[in-house]
């Protein structure tokens, strides 16, 4: 058993009355990908800060890379790779200049620096773009060159909050792209997202926060076998007309939305038959895996939670 | 029912001149705006009275102990008017250099705004009256300082608050103008660069006759020269027929600034 | 190259470092208010409205520039103190957020304020040392002693920086600078001695003066040019500048880390 890169005990951290996180257990090893899922104000972030030893924890125990954030916060933040919610990248600086001078932070040579900035702009796909001004860049631009600056230090770990929100699709999957060879060079990664195929593309385990605490804990394939059912049939009404009762013994659970039915089973075919055969006629129907969105509504609700 | 193509009964003359998507005569809506932000932040908008009053308490009265009289006027009547022209000057400039630049590049503001049946010139229109009207402010509050400080000598004096309203048109039409063309943040140095030098050299602080003959021609024909003479001429009570020269030098200066504004505000918000 | 957790010192100059990275790229945004500024208001309110004035007992008996060009030396670092304390400051916590980004770096948030401070105090120097060398250009300085004004002005302009930089930590919005700028820097600038001498206001408005920076950095700069500044008071204005400072890089440290580590 290796010793945990991150190792959290009842950890818990108030801003105030409010308390954001409420007594969490994590455990990350080393050359895993691990996840932190949950809806806006789940507690994620706060997480995030604390394990980047930026933010000094309420209570509770955590170690990072076998070290106490409280005594040792710098030595800690020179072996991990931060990268935050929102970009903080120095827009007057060029992109180069961006990954340099963050070096230099880490004590890290000119000349190290120098050659690191080319081989991560390469990474990101941004060595056109070199010596261009930030402010212009997009927004996928943006968020990888901040993973590249995350990296100038060739962290242990590397924490990423909500990586892709707010990106389109091709800069997801293209982000997603170099996270996975990033994972697969040996990284650990400690991710936070509300997507869920984020989640199950990226992670090997994760935790499902909920109101400052853990709901759960798997790898989403886990998850998905605990907390939903391998199959859901979507059963598509007129608003108004979708009524439960003639199919509510044909799945495990069923679940009324206002223009559909969702039934959770471990076969969708034989149970839309079945339904078919009850004389069931709906618009449109659809039988698809279940994911791990099926578990985040089943664990957290459909309410808003703001 | 909302309109959104028809315009409002009773149309003026520049709704008839302007290209309809350019203006849909709703121009106060963004005065309103202005008004409630700043109902707001008040304490920073009456502060901005202070500062023309700090001057002239430290120029015209501690500074002006070290001179006795100016072209025979004693120093704090000679300065007073002038520093009523420069802040005319200095509130206009900052407003429509400084604030627009960042409305037009940061707030989104007018991204939002244009998103509505507000054209361009709405904007341009509305944004002006507002920083007259603030403009207009200042300059009665300084003005009953100086009655206070017995520094305003003729009944002329009535007319120093149209006078630096149309100074301020003048330099918001030809800041609004310049503030176009900017690219960076690193331009304004350049708005410094030519206000800094009208605000000490225009006879601010010291006659004409200072200067050797072909800095004079230099200086008589820069704005805040006429600016200043025209304020200094209407407190102190020396008026003539030339003041209207300088009436004209502003209101030909508004006329370009306007139409330069107008036409690059509208290529440049509706790009 | 492995990474490593740098000294305090080693943490400000990487600091200064990264300015300097920044400023190479964009100097020309400040580059006339810093040198060409003070440059204007000697040859406006020095030789300008100096012509006006008659040396005499109010002037130390000198032209109106040469009595001049030593205050404008220390307003000068005061006031590009007054931009490089608040708003590059406050863009760094709260628009750029670029603070955010340096302490998940080995950096702490104290270092972070050791690195803007000497920053900002190697901008004044330079500041101080160019206007220096047009007002000598120009005639308005006329003894060896005037080169004392510069560590007096960058001292001074310090002295008003790091309790301004500590303020600008606790700030939310940016609006509470504008009335630093009007109720603080102007009046400062306008009534602490720098244009005219103290007693030409009021008995009451002395004290007042006596509080500001400016007040002190003008005292020395002035004494130092006009060999009339003795060595008690010279202890006594640099001793209550050092301890603005003190108090500011304090204050700055403690709001540092509370607006960094939350």
């Amino acid at each position: 058993m290796t010793t945990p890169l991150v190792e959290a005990r009842g950890l818990t951290k108030s801003f105030g009355s409010f308390e954001a996180v409420r007594g969490i257990d994590v455990e990350v090893h080393p050359g895993e990908a691990f996840g932190f899922l949950g809806a806006n104000g789940a507690g994620k972030s706060s997480t995030m800060r604390m394990v980047s030893c930026t933010s000094p924890r309420t209570g509770g125990e955590l170690r990072v890379l076998g070290m106490d954030p409280d005594r040792d916060g710098p030595r800690i933040r020179a072996r991990i790779g931060v990268v935050p919610q929102l970009d903080n990248l120095d827009t007057e600086l060029t992109v180069r200049q961006n990954l340099e001078v963050y070096g230099r932070y880490f004590g890290l040579s000119r000349a190290h620096v120098r050659a690191k900035a080319v081989e991560l702009l390469e990474f990101a796909q941004l060595a056109e773009r070199a010596d261009d001004e930030v402010e212009p860049l997009s927004g996928g631009m943006k968020r990888r060159l901040t993973i590249a600056r995350s990296l100038v230090n060739d962290p242990d770990l590397l924490l990423l909050d909500e990586p892709t929100t707010g990106l389109d699709p091709q800069a997801r999957h293209l982000l997603w792209d170099r996270l996975f060879r990033l994972k697969q060079s040996g990284v650990t990664l400690i991710i936070t997202t509300h997507y869920m195929d984020e989640a199950e593309q990226l992670c090997d385990r994760l935790v499902v926060m909920d109101g400052g605490r853990i709901v759960a804990e798997g790898s989403p394939g886990e998850l998905i076998r605990r907390y939903s059912t391998r199959e859901v049939l979507e059963l598509r009404f007129p608003p108004g007309e979708q009524d439960p009762e003639p199919v509510r013994d044909l799945a495990e659970r069923v679940e009324v939305l206002p223009d559909r039915l969702l039934l959770y089973t471990a076969d969708g075919d034989a149970a839309l038959a079945a339904a078919h055969a009850r004389g069931v006629r709906p618009v449109s129907s659809l039988v698809r895996r279940s994911t791990l969105e099926d578990v985040f509504l089943r664990l957290t609700g459909r309410t808003l939670v703001d | 029912m909302t309109r959104v193509v028809e315009r409002p009964a009773g149309a003026g003359l520049l709704l008839r001149v302007v290209p309809p998507g350019l203006y849909a005569g709703r121009a106060r809506v963004l005065v309103e705006r202005a008004y409630l932000v700043n109902r707001r932040a008040w304490l920073s908008l009456v502060s901005g009275f202070f500062e023309p009053v700090f001057f002239l308490l430290s120029l015209g009265y501690g500074f002006g102990q070290l001179v006795s009289a100016v072209d025979g006027v004693p120093y704090p009547a000679y300065v007073a008017p002038a520093l009523l022209a420069a802040s005319a000057m200095n509130g206009a400039i900052f407003d429509a250099t400084y604030n627009l630049f960042f409305k037009i590049k940061y707030a989104r503001l007018y991204e939002a705004v244009l998103a509505t049946p507000m054209g361009p010139v709405d904007i341009a229109v509305g944004e002006a009256c507002w920083a007259l009207l603030r403009g207009g402010l200042y300059s009665a509050g300084f003005l009953a300082v100086m009655l206070g400080f017995g520094l305003v000598w003729s009944p002329w004096a009535v007319l120093v608050l149209p006078a630096c309203l149309l100074v301020a048109l003048a330099f918001a039409a030809v800041g609004m103008a310049a503030t176009t063309f900017m690219r960076s943040w690193q331009d304004f140095d350049l708005v410094q660069l030519l206000v800094l030098p009208l605000f000490l050299f225009s006879t601010t602080f010291y006659p004409l006759s200072v200067y050797p003959a072909w800095l004079r021609a230099v200086v008589q024909w820069t704005p805040l020269y006429h600016a200043i003479e025209l304020t200094r001429a209407l407190t102190t009570g020396h008026v003539g027929w030339g003041l209207l020269g300088h009436v004209g030098y502003f209101a030909v200066m508004a006329a370009l600034g306007v139409a330069v504004a107008a036409r690059r505000l509208g290529r440049l918000l509706t790009a | 190259m492995a990474a490593r957790v740098v000294g305090p010192l080693r943490a400000a100059l990487l600091g200064v470092e990264a300015q300097w990275t920044w400023y190479r790229r964009n100097w020309r945004a400040t580059a006339i208010t810093n040198f060409l500024q003070p440059v204007l208001f000697l040859l406006a309110m020095g030789l300008g409205f100096g012509s006006q004035v008659r040396p005499g007992e109010a002037t130390g008996g000198a032209p109106y520039a040469v009595f001049l060009a030593p205050a404008l030396l220390v307003l000068t670092a005061v006031q590009n103190a007054m931009f490089e304390s608040t708003y590059a400051v406050f863009s760094a916590f709260k628009w750029q957020k670029t603070y955010l980004g340096v302490v998940a770096t080995p950096i702490t948030p104290a270092q972070i304020l050791y690195g803007r401070l000497l920053w900002i105090a190697l901008r004044l120097l330079s500041g101080a040392v160019v206007f220096l060398g047009v007002a000598t250009a120009l005639g308005a300085v006329t003894s060896a002693g005037a080169v004392w004004g510069v560590p007096a002005a960058v001292l001074a302009g310090m002295a008003f920086s790091a309790p301004v930089v500590a303020f600008t930590a606790t700030r939310e919005k940016p609006e509470a600078f504008n009335g630093l700028y009007r109720f603080v820097l102007v009046p400062m600038m306008l009534f602490a001695g720098a244009f005219f001498p103290l007693d030409q206001l009021p008995a009451w408005l002395h004290p007042l003066a006596w509080l500001t920076p400016v007040w002190h950095g003008v005292e020395l700069a002035r004494g130092a040019a006009f060999g009339t500044l003795g060595p008690a008071a010279a202890l006594g204005h640099v001793a209550y500048l050092a301890a603005l400072v003190a108090v500011g890089v304090l204050l700055g440290r403690k709001y540092f880390q509370r607006r960094l580590a939350v």
